[in-house]
């Protein structure tokens, strides 16, 4: 779900372009170091700022059985010291230096970045170099940092209803592969994580041979390879094991995941299709799914939202969703809100309609045309932010692509025909490799409405 | 993720920083003023424009935003679908939301279709059509909108207490109004707010990107000199939070409380802004560097989120809060809470508490010139603040000036525990709500 949201909002920055002008898209510069690490870097001088971001290609699903949540409980404890940086301080002097420190956990990839004035770039990069390597953990801090993370549980998934139905579809759409699991993890599986599975993951993944810098902003190519070289260059490679995931079996069956729940008040539908991904053999599909995205559900004038919610009037919103940035499969998904009154099996049978419509009689090469050049202009936006550019290309090596794949977007989607569109779309929809999600108050009788002390 | 509502938190709490950008004023043949700055390095241009006003003088609550998603759905010759479409071809990014004091719009578009961008933003402003179909499907989104805020606690936490804090205020309702006032929402009182209050004399702009003060003159005037010269004045009172100190519950079967608590605080205006502004970043704004965050999550583990925020609103001014925590826990919270407000009222920051503040509010300040879009937003809120254009220049000599004094003096005049009146949303335990 994170890795979800997160990955969706990329796409709506970046969806890429095509056409002649924009041969290129970030332009940048990328070496390796003798022990293994990646360097990027994209300049951008607009301001004296940095982004700075190492990007492990490690995740949830990397996870070792019973183990959920620990990729993301290690994640916030790379703020809890080393022997030059003691536990808490590392924000600290982030901020004191006029900067802001973050991280984020996905199912591929764990990352952890710094904005900051461009001339404050070596002490953030002395520092994230120092933890890659020398993280000690204390017992208790563990323990406290465990709890934060039970509480941020709840935040994002106990206390929404439609967080919870999110979590639980992605567990029924995936019949075996870890991107099953949540990946803040399972209550009762983040309850008993210990500082010792923290240091198992942590020795076994985190690496300069299994990561990737990026760095976007007011620097010269030349003087980041030269801080990278004194900082990280120095860092000992290790061997780091392949990262196995289970297969997932043809999915022959649908299924459906109903949550009635007293706390909803707005219902809700939505369907996910297993698809493939940038990293599938049919990875060609990757780019029409893109196109078909847009065209049933980019926008005011997508056709799920013009039928359903501007002709038939019987929903409030629709969409559709297609996130290609995963190192296994990915998914393709469409929603849709009922307008009050509007009973659920009647906007599903509509929404069932038109994807038969597309299915069907298919998608025509106007269609197409006009979804292209939409996603077109999209590229120069995405130039417009520094952070965009880290972002994009470290989620991109973390997930079997390459610079190179980044850089071909435009031509890529350029390349997508009305009858690769189609033919992709008659490939993914199909209810046999799907699961429906539906959302629902629970019935009148056990509601209790929220009371006013 | 990990700290994105920190995040989050921290920026609502940010006055306007500067950075290494030039700002002109342009000021087109009809008298139509634009504060400029220039940047040619990608073929893109932002503009930002705010009319005074906003939700505090609907006719209605939920009135000002209803318009704001009303106005890109037909104008002119277009209808809904023809108006969504030509934005869409032209990846124009064209939108407008209700805030308490304010109607904002904003318009973003590459270089090349800069005329027909800002063609179809004049006929948005001047000539929405507000058709019944668009009207009665925004409304249906609005609604639908409102029964999914009631799912989200945070939201539910934050309607009851500005509810209970403004009581008999326009500030009492929120932006996006109440169900049964959006369903009585008419479409003579839709055109009416745009007619009326989108104004010239209520008006700010901003501008930034690809485009010269010569190219943008003569779009400033084809695109607001046909809007009405003055608007019929803003008579919303001052005005302070009411039932300081009580405590209210809301019932909601969830695992974890939510809570939010506030009191009054600075408006912008006010000759210590500053020092309260360095102040909240010490005890709550600071994300990992704060008091709260130290005491809540660091020390005890009791929350994700722990964080306090300046809110000056035209006529009131806040300091306001939040925190997150499992039932059982979340009177220990409010307790330390309650504490760090009581100790930062009483003895205030420590010297090194103060440095490690203005080092960070002074070096952080260009990490908002992000993006186009994002600097033109500040060009509109240092004009609606009225910060001078040089302020961007400025602003960091205004933290600098802070005293060790002057944040005593501000932290003692505005934090008081007894004060804070609290909201919780969801079944706290050994919690005694007042009210």
């Amino acid at each position: 779900m994170f890795i979800r949201v997160f990955a969706v909002a990329l796409l709506a920055l970046v969806p890429v372009v095509s056409g002649p002008a924009a041969a290129q898209v970030f332009n940048p510069t990328t070496h390796t170091l003798g022990n293994g690490l990646q360097v990027v870097v994209v300049e951008n001088h607009r301001a004296p700022i940095v982004s700075h971001m190492v990007w492990y290609r490690v995740g949830a699903a990397d996870e070792p059985p019973g183990k959920s949540g620990i990729a993301h409980l290690l994640e916030h404890l790379m703020f809890k010291g080393t022997p030059e940086v003691p536990p808490g301080a590392f924000s600290k002097i982030v901020a004191r230096n006029g900067g802001r420190d973050n991280a984020f956990t996905s199912s591929d990839y764990t990352a952890y970045f710094q904005n900051i004035a461009a001339d404050r770039l070596e002490l953030v990069m002395k520092m994230e170099a120092d933890r890659m390597r020398n993280l000690t953990l204390d017992e208790a801090n563990v323990v406290t940092e465990r709890d934060v993370v039970l509480e941020e549980r709840r935040s994002r998934t106990d206390n929404s209803p439609s967080a919870l139905l999110s979590e639980r579809v992605e567990a029924a759409l995936y019949l075996n592969h870890p991107y099953r699991r949540p990946v803040i993890g399972w209550a009762s599986e983040v309850a008993a994580l210990n500082r010792e599975d923290a240091l198992d993951y942590y020795r076994r993944w985190y690496a300069p041979n299994n990561a990737i810098l990026v760095v976007a902003g007011d620097v010269r190519p030349e003087e980041v390879k030269a801080l990278a070289e004194k900082y990280y260059g120095p860092l000992k490679p290790e061997t780091v094991p392949p990262r196995l995931r289970a297969a997932e079996p043809p999915q022959v069956a649908a299924r459906r995941v109903v949550l009635e729940d007293a706390r909803v008040q707005q219902p809700s539908w939505n369907r996910t299709y297993i698809a493939p991904s940038y990293t599938s053999p049919d990875k060609a599909q990757a780019y029409a799914l893109q196109v078909l995205a847009e065209i049933m559900g980019g926008g005011a004038t997508s056709r799920l939202y013009k039928a359903l919610v501007v002709e038939q009037g019987i929903a409030a919103g629709a969409s559709a969703w297609y996130d290609p940035s995963a190192l296994d499969m990915a998914s393709f998904g469409i929603g849709a809100t009922p307008r009050p009154g509007v009973p659920m099996d009647r906007l599903e049978a509509a929404v069932l309609k038109e994807l038969a419509r597309a299915t069907g009689a298919g998608i025509s090469a106007a269609e197409v045309e006009r979804a292209k050049t939409r996603l077109k202009a999209n590229v120069v936006y995405a130039r417009d932010s520094l952070h965009t550019a880290a972002r994009v290309l470290g989620e991109a090596l973390t997930t079997g692509q390459s610079v190179a794949d980044v850089e071909a977007w435009p031509q890529r989607i350029a390349q997508v025909t009305p009858e690769a569109v189609n033919a992709a779309a008659r490939a993914v929809l199909d209810e046999r490799a799907s699961v429906t999600g539906v959302l629902l108050p629970k019935p009148i009788a056990t509601a209790a409405a929220p009371v006013e002390n | 993720m990990r700290r994105i509502l920190v995040l989050l938190a921290l920026l609502a709490a940010w006055p306007l920083s500067a950075g290494a950008v030039t700002v002109e004023r342009v000021v087109s043949p009809k008298g139509i003023e634009a504060w400029l700055v220039q940047d040619h390095a990608n073929p893109i241009v932002a503009l930002s424009v705010a009319f005074r006003g906003g939700a505090a003088v609907e006719a209605r609550p939920g009135l000002a935003n209803m318009v704001s998603g009303l106005l890109d759905e037909g104008a002119g010759p277009y209808d809904s679908q023809a108006f969504q479409g030509r934005l869409e071809d032209l990846a124009i990014d064209l939108g407008f939301e209700a805030g308490r004091d304010e109607f904002r719009g904003r318009l973003k578009t590459l270089s090349e279709n800069r005329d027909a961008a800002f063609e179809l933003f004049r006929l948005a402003l001047t000539q929405a059509r507000f058709d019944k179909e668009p009207v009665e499907r925004i409304r249906s989104q609005i609604l639908a909108g409102l029964a999914r805020e009631l799912q989200s606690p945070e939201a539910v936490a934050a309607r009851a207490w500005f509810r209970q804090a403004f009581a008999g205020h326009p500030y009492a309702s929120a932006v996006r109004g109440e169900p049964e006032t959006v369903k009585a929402v008419t479409t003579a009182e839709l055109k009416a707010y745009a007619r009326t209050w989108l104004a010239r004399d209520g008006m700010v702009i901003g501008v930034v990107g690809d485009i010269t003060p010569e190219q943008l003159k003569p779009l400033l005037d084809s695109t607001f000199a046909a809007l009405p010269a003055r608007h019929p004045g803003i008579t919303v009172p001052e005005t302070a939070p009411k039932a300081p100190g009580a405590t209210m519950v809301v019932t909601k079967d969830n695992p974890q409380s939510v809570a939010m608590f506030g009191e009054a605080g600075p408006k912008r205006d006010d000759p210590d802004w500053y020092a309260a502004y360095v102040m909240n970043y010490i005890l709550g704004g600071g994300g990992f560097s704060s008091r709260l965050t130290e005491q809540v999550r660091e020390k005890r583990g009791l929350a994700y989120s722990v964080y306090s925020y300046l809110s000056p609103y035209d006529r009131a001014g806040l300091i306001v809060g939040g925190v997150a925590t499992q039932n059982a826990r979340i009177a220990e919270s409010l307790d330390l809470i309650r504490a760090e407000w009581r100790r930062m009222g009483e003895e205030g920051p420590s010297e090194t508490e103060l440095a490690d503040a203005k080092t960070y509010l002074t070096g952080s300040f260009p990490l908002q010139l992000d993006s186009t879009a994002a600097i033109a937003g500040l060009l509109v809120a240092m004009q609606l603040d009225d910060l001078g254009i040089d302020y961007l220049d400025k602003r960091n000599g205004y933290i600098e000036a802070v005293t060790l004094a002057d944040v005593r003096r501000v932290a003692k005049r505005l934090l008081d525990p007894a004060r804070l009146s609290v909201v919780v949303v969801g079944k706290p335990e050994g919690l005694a709500a007042t009210r």
